[in-house]
């Protein structure tokens, strides 16, 4: 499954990110209020797993305001679930990337991975977790879109098989090509990824991240590490060989009579 | 059957180690009950501080002598530098303990952290890391029984131990070969975002070759250093002679980083004045060229002072290089803004305070150092060889 956000239809309302908390239970942290763009940007969080970021910039010389929404990108081939070595990140068939917390080690690799800098950690808490997006895996599997897809009122988003999310946007893009930039992002990022956004403005002018990798970030890892193996056994096998080679050439020596005992009577 | 009791004397220089291991102790504890955040200042940009980039990746590299000395002594049977293979070999174990007890101070959910030893994510190179590094550490204390067992008699276990130690000296090398570059191979994953000076998809090489080119200068440091406590004459003729390996490695290193960033088209960015080339520029100038000169001259090898320099730069060279890896060539895509906080100085130093008290003790009390006599006959000859070199 996959979505599209059209940034030129978003008005900034913050129906999508209420829509988040309420169907995933996520609370308000301690004097924080429900803070919104229009107090000031708001990042990721563990408690906020999208939030709406407002980008001012230029466009035909006059001053525009953008609003770009975040949330997990649900990469069609995720950093995050190949950087885990203990299988709590996973991508499922449906297409969400989700969490699993029973099998979470904490050691935040997955952070590290992500080209996209999404997931957030619970720094204070005794057994943190990895939060982030899960696509509303449960309301997908009612047949149903993800609770900020559903409650948009401005149609900035469209939610259904991921392959017709790209027709569609090719589609606006080529029916309307004076208004839009004519780049689909998320479509080659990171090997491509479930989250697709067409805009008037250039990307780089809203804070998106231009310089990901085409590539599938898990082939860059698979390209080192298929190697293991072979180092393995060759790199023993050369060592044994030359263990028995040289130890053939080499005195025998007696290495306890080398080193000083330290108990008294081996002086 | 122990025929002389357990020694350990306390100076006024060991009591303060020893504060700080209690208050590096008091924190961790803190850290266990209010999470990673009361004592850190770690946070979603900055994921991995202090404790993983110095700590563990440092850690990790610096007990390279382990495994280096084991090649070149036990492997290619250079019995000359026999003398130094068990400090090599004890320091290299107690750099992988405390490696591992700052990985598990550092992980948010520890109680899981068996997990991957069942849960195969064998497509993440953490799972590689994860594995060798538990293995090897098991092989060390496995080839440091060999030498515990002469101080503790166990007359059939060190039989057995000593009858299948050919098989664990050479694990105990395929091992660390394979984690000491995957901990380089952790950063591949990182490709829009480790700055291209350092990002590269050979960092896997980089890290395993100055890991084991970093082993005979630990050596050099560490032996100077123990002969110094313990007023022991410093196996210099030894030391000098390690240099060439130390050398030639480097060479090759420095060749290969040049290649490495011509073949990637980044060569230029190394002059282009930022904050990263500059970073770059020292580590390569001050870190490598400059003890390979120093290596290469024998009236600077061949003297206790001018190896013991260049040892302690190719040392702090490779520290220096972890770290451009984890924070000055993350910094521009990571934003935001990280610098450890008291606390997780502290438990640093007083991780590695543990360090030096530990290897105080199993010195005193096991046969690590090699009998005096036999070093100053030995020194004779190799002095003799390394001059020839």
């Amino acid at each position: 499954m996959g979505a599209l956000v059209d940034i030129t239809k978003c008005i900034g309302c913050e129906s999508c990110v209420v829509a988040c908390r309420l169907y995933n239970g996520l609370e308000p942290g301690q004097n924080e209020g429900y803070r919104t763009a229009q107090d000031g940007n708001t990042e990721l969080a563990p408690n906020k797993w999208t939030v709406i970021q407002s980008h001012r910039t230029e466009k035909s010389e006059k001053q525009i305001r953008r609003f770009v929404k975040q949330q997990c990108f649900h990469c069609l081939e995720p950093a995050c679930a190949s950087a885990c070595f203990a299988k709590a990140l996973q991508k499922t068939p449906e297409g969400p990337v989700v969490y699993n917390e029973k099998l979470c080690v904490g050691c935040r690799y997955c952070m590290i991975a992500c080209p996209f800098g999404i997931l957030r950690f619970e720094w204070d808490k005794p057994f943190p977790r990895v939060l982030k997006c899960q696509m509303c895996l449960g309301r997908l599997a009612d047949g149903q879109m993800p609770a900020c897809a559903s409650v948009c009122p401005t149609g900035a988003i469209t939610f259904g098989e991921r392959d017709k999310m790209v027709g569609e946007a090719k589609n606006r893009l080529t029916s309307n090509p004076d208004l839009y930039t004519g780049q689909i992002y998320g479509v080659k990022e990171a090997g491509g990824t479930s989250w697709l956004y067409i805009s008037d403005v250039p990307f780089e002018q809203l804070g998106f991240r231009t310089n990901v990798p085409e590539k599938p970030i898990p082939e860059y890892t698979w390209q080192v590490l298929r190697w293991t193996p072979f180092i393995f056994v060759g790199w023993g096998a050369l060592l044994t060989g030359m263990y028995l080679y040289t130890k053939r050439r080499a005195g025998v020596h007696e290495e306890e009579e080398m080193y000083a005992p330290v108990d008294d009577d081996g002086k | 059957m122990q025929k002389k009791h357990w020694t350990f004397r306390i100076t006024g220089f060991r009591l303060l180690l020893i504060l700080f291991v209690i208050a590096a102790v008091a924190i961790s504890l803190y850290r266990f009950i209010f999470g990673l955040g009361s004592v850190t200042n770690l946070n979603d940009q900055w994921p991995w501080g202090l404790w993983i980039g110095f700590d563990l990746l440092c850690g990790i590299a610096l007990a390279g002598g382990g495994f280096s000395t084991a090649l070149i002594v036990h492997v290619l049977h250079k019995e000359k530098y026999l003398p130094i293979a068990r400090a090599a070999l004890l320091t290299s174990l107690i750099g992988y303990i405390i490696a591992l007890v700052s990985l598990f101070l550092d992980i948010g959910r520890w109680y899981n952290f068996w997990r991957p030893f069942f849960f195969w994510g064998y497509h993440s190179v953490l799972f590689e890391v994860f594995w060798c590094i538990s293995l090897y550490t098991t092989v060390q204390i496995l080839e440091f029984g060999d030498i515990f067992f002469e101080r503790v008699r166990f007359p059939s276990l060190k039989k057995i131990l000593h009858a299948t130690m050919p098989f664990w000296l050479i694990i105990g090398i395929v091992l660390p070969t394979l984690h000491q570059s995957s901990l380089g191979s952790l950063y591949v994953i990182a490709a829009n975002r480790l700055n291209p000076l350092w990002w590269s998809m050979i960092i896997p090489f980089f890290f395993v070759w100055s890991a084991f080119f970093l082993g005979p200068a630990m050596v050099t440091i560490e032996g100077t250093l123990a002969a110094r406590a313990y007023r022991r004459e410093p196996e210099l003729p030894v030391f000098s002679s390690l240099t060439s390996v130390t050398m030639w490695m480097m060479i090759v290193y420095f060749i290969v980083k040049v290649i490495d960033l011509n073949y990637r088209g980044v060569f230029s960015q190394a002059f282009n004045g930022s904050f990263e080339s500059n970073m770059f520029l020292v580590e390569m100038i001050v870190f490598v060229l400059l003890p390979i000169v120093m290596y290469a001259v024998p009236s600077i090898r061949n003297k206790l002072w001018g190896v013991f320099t260049a040892s302690v730069l190719v040392v702090a060279g490779v520290v220096f290089n972890r770290m451009n890896v984890v924070f000055t060539g993350m910094a521009q895509s990571a934003g935001g803004h990280y610098f450890p906080t008291d606390w997780e100085i502290l438990v640093t130093i007083g991780m590695w305070s543990a360090l030096v008290l530990i290897y105080c003790f199993v010195v005193e009390n096991f046969p690590i150092m090699p009998k005096e006599n036999l070093v100053s006959h030995e020194s004779s000859m190799t002095a003799g060889q390394s001059v020839h070199m």
